[in-house]
């Protein structure tokens, strides 16, 4: 079984990756359960044609500790199983300690069944507390992409991220598999997210290029791969998918310094604008 | 190698070089018996300090008797301040009492993730329909201010919703280095919150407030009989078997007497400021220091009935019990003591040890600042570090209808010349050379300052007391009196001779040898050979 958290800047399309991903992957024949961390609960939304399951916090807060695994999770597309964590309502309690206590419970259920060989986790955007690092801390992911964009602030969270990633690769084993990129029609984008990459000592797997059929088929509720197989964007996402399967670089990112990250942003030309 | 010196030479060169900045060996010093206080403990240091909630809600606010707290928090915090301090209070015809009761919200994960204030509103709902009390006080703890609950608009709420006194207290038990933190935000309270609605009807222009009484063992009530018996009318004591109608007169007053400086100097500075009434540091704790304190009020009162009056009962208790004292003296005379409590009691008790010929060898504070040791004057050279400026502090300006002076300008100015008001002098000045002054005293210079001095006496707290009778020396809690009391005033004395008497004549530790001490609790062999 191979857990894998995707990290990045809040708004890059991490849900959205995630899930076009994993149907892909489903095609492939691949068994996965994505657990969505993030208190809005929609991370699954599009694996599960829009249908909301019960959250993992709400069913305990509602069930107190009894609660039977069908509650919270539902089977989508490509038999995807899908679990939102959830979490309390902006403002109030603490949605850190919410993914640890969900993440906990899951284990207790028997979520994470022998027969998997994927386990997405999709964080909310950057690592803010312990919580939210939950998932590549005590051997949970062992592997992290981290979506981005050519945008400066996607890139100034990518390399925060890594931080993140750097604190807990020497005792949790956790490691960086890369960069996705999910392109917003910078000027130069891919080159740039390749030399940060590559600066972090890791690489870019995949450009996933910029096309409205991923909103197309987000307004109809599905993934690419399920609202329409035959168009160029499903192949990016099985690319990406492929790419993954078959991937062997994991590294312990080596961030930057703050000026680094500037002077590269620099070279590529992002800075004049 | 002088005392210190050889319980120091034990730490590593960074504790070495904190540590010795809390230890002064008295007027054996190069900077006059200057003390580091109030500064963060060092970490993995074993401190005998509590925190922030201890401070607020069990010192100050603990003792309140007829205003619910509700502990906003997991169970522990509550239960442990559950009944243990030892603060009495007494059933009063139309006051509840809550003294006996521990209120708690018993927060758990659901409530952390999801905030805790919806549970908060059900418990004060709850508390509403169970015992209609007519003020709540809400205290947090860690886990609240770290999900960011909103307590005070809770408390707001609950004051529109149920029509009642509702007042949180912000007392999460990180903030600050010790409990003197909860102490101020208790205080801060208090004073926007209560102080200054009452309007009873006050009789005697002799009227005072004890200030920082929390009525251990009944400390507060042999305070009050002897006021009482000269001729004073007590308007509110803070907050030993206290009523929030109590609390909320003293303002009316015409001088407030204040016992434990530490815990209480924010709102006697305040309530002079808003109210006019100046305040007195007093000592209600040795016969010879309940002599001066009564003198010292009769002096500001400046009556020559009162006068009288107060050497008239100071003869009389003095004559019910100088037959014990006597007794007693020949009984302690050239004892020593070493004392480890609180912010002012180590300096309390030694006046009252000093009343029956025992000496202190060493004297320390838990959560005191400079001024507990070194006198207010030191107050303008007090640098304030980020710890203690995180802790809220308010200003007040007279309240231009309540605002009254007992004395006349000239003469309060005076009486403030001759440090009889607004001064207290610290722990310092009253201690012999060569003796020990420790700040933030830990588990291990306690064991190791036991063995080289030697007291007979240890008084201290829960937490190191067993630690010294269990080695044979005898260890009363100055913090809760074991299970005895009143040690104030006059009969409070003898209370206080007959139980260190009992127990240094009762060595019963010192016959038991721990049975480490005489065989090995290993055995082990080596190659094959018995080796130990």
């Amino acid at each position: 079984m191979r857990q894998v958290a995707i990290y990045g800047k809040g708004g890059i399309g991490k849900s959205t990756t995630t899930q076009n991903l994993t149907a892909g992957l489903g095609e492939m024949g691949k068994k996965i359960m994505i657990v969505g961390c993030d208190p809005k609960a929609d991370s699954t939304r599009l694996v599960l044609g829009g249908l909301a399951q019960k959250t993992v916090l709400d069913t305990l807060r509602e069930e107190g500790e009894d609660i039977d695994l069908d509650f919270i999770m539902k089977n989508g597309y490509a038999d995807i199983r899908c679990v939102e964590s959830g979490g309390p309502e902006p403002g109030v309690g603490c949605a850190g300690r919410g993914i640890i206590t969900s993440i906990n419970l899951l284990e207790q259920l028997g979520a994470y069944t022998d027969d998997l060989d994927y386990v997405f986790y999709d964080v909310l955007g950057d690592v803010v507390c312990g919580g939210f690092a939950m998932p590549i801390r005590e051997g949970k992911a062992q592997e992290i992409y981290i979506v981005a964009s050519g945008e400066m602030m996607a890139l100034y969270a990518a390399n925060n991220i890594s931080k993140g990633i750097q604190k807990y690769a020497n005792t949790g084993g956790v490691r960086l598999g890369g960069i996705i990129c999910n392109s917003r029609k910078v000027d130069g984008e891919a080159e740039l997210v390749s030399a940060f990459a590559k600066e972090l000592g890791s690489q870019m797997i995949h450009f996933v290029p910029r096309d409205n059929m991923v909103q197309r088929a987000e307004i109809h509720k599905k993934t690419v791969i399920d609202y329409d197989p035959t168009v160029n964007q499903a192949d990016e996402y099985r690319a990406l998918a492929k790419k993954i399967d078959g991937n062997d670089m994991f590294v312990i990112p080596k961030p930057m310094k703050q000026e680094r990250l500037e002077e590269l942003l620099m070279e590529h030309g992002i800075m004049d604008i | 190698m002088s005392v210190a010196e050889k319980v120091l030479d034990q730490y590593s060169s960074r504790v070495y070089k904190n540590r010795k900045t809390h230890i002064v060996e008295i007027n054996n010093n190069e900077n006059e018996n200057q003390i580091a206080a109030n500064v963060r403990t060092i970490p993995g240091i074993m401190t005998q300090r509590g925190c922030c909630y201890a401070g607020c809600k069990g010192v100050v606010l603990g003792p309140i008797k007829d205003a619910l707290q509700i502990v906003h928090g997991p169970i522990g915090c509550s239960y442990y301040a559950w009944g243990t301090r030892r603060h009495k209070g007494k059933n009063a015809e139309g006051v509840d009492n809550y003294l006996q009761y521990s209120f708690s919200t018993d927060m758990q994960e659901p409530d952390v993730v999801f905030g805790g204030e919806k549970k908060l509103k059900k418990a004060i709902d709850e508390a509403m329909e169970l015992f209609h009390p007519s003020t709540i006080m809400i205290c947090s703890t860690c886990p609240v201010g770290l999900i960011g609950d909103d307590i005070h608009a809770v408390a707001k709420w609950a004051e529109e919703k149920h029509n009642i006194k509702c007042i949180a207290f912000s007392c999460e038990g990180y903030k600050g280095v010790s409990q003197s933190a909860g102490h101020h935000i208790a205080n801060n309270q208090l004073m926007k919150f209560i102080i200054g609605e009452g309007d009873r009807k006050i009789e005697s222009k002799f009227s005072v407030n004890i200030l920082g009484e929390y009525n251990i063992g009944g400390d507060g009530w042999e305070t009050e009989r002897i006021l009482k018996r000269i001729g004073y009318e007590v308007v509110s004591v803070f907050t030993g078997d206290s009523s929030i109608e109590d609390l909320k007169n003293a303002h009316q007053a015409n001088l407030s007497l204040v016992q434990c400086h530490r815990s209480i100097n924010y709102i006697a500075e305040m309530i002079e400021t808003k109210y006019g009434v100046p305040w007195m540091k007093v000592n209600f704790i040795g016969v010879k220091g309940t002599i001066e304190t009564l003198r010292n009020i009769a002096k500001y009162f400046d009556n020559e009935e009162l006068t009288k009056r107060t050497e008239e009962v100071i003869a009389d208790e003095l004559e019910k019990i100088i037959d014990d004292i006597e007794y007693y003296k020949t009984k302690l005379k050239g004892k020593t003591a070493a004392l480890y409590v609180g912010g002012s009691r180590s300096h309390h008790y030694q006046t009252l040890l000093h009343d029956f010929g025992v000496s202190t060898v060493l004297a320390g504070y838990e959560f005191a600042h400079r001024d507990e040791y070194e006198g207010r004057e030191i107050l303008p050279f007090v640098k304030e570090d980020a710890d203690s400026k995180n802790i809220e502090s308010i200003s007040v300006e007279p309240d231009p209808e309540k605002y009254h002076l007992y004395l006349q300008k000239e003469v309060l100015e005076k009486l403030r010349d001759e440090k009889l008001l607004s001064y207290y002098g610290g722990m310092a000045k009253e201690m012999e050379a060569g003796t020990y002054m420790v700040d933030d005293l830990n588990h291990f210079e306690t064991e190791e300052f036991l063995k080289l001095l030697k007291p007979d006496i240890f008084f201290s707290g829960i937490k190191d007391k067993f630690v010294a009778q269990k080695s044979g020396i005898l260890s009363r809690q100055l913090h809760s009196y074991d299970y005895s009391g009143p040690y104030s005033g006059f009969r409070g004395a003898v209370n206080f001779a007959r139980d260190i008497t009992m127990g240094i004549y009762t060595p019963a530790w010192s016959f038991i040898k721990a049975p480490w001490k005489t065989a090995p609790i290993l055995t082990g062999t080596l190659g094959g050979e018995q080796a130990c």
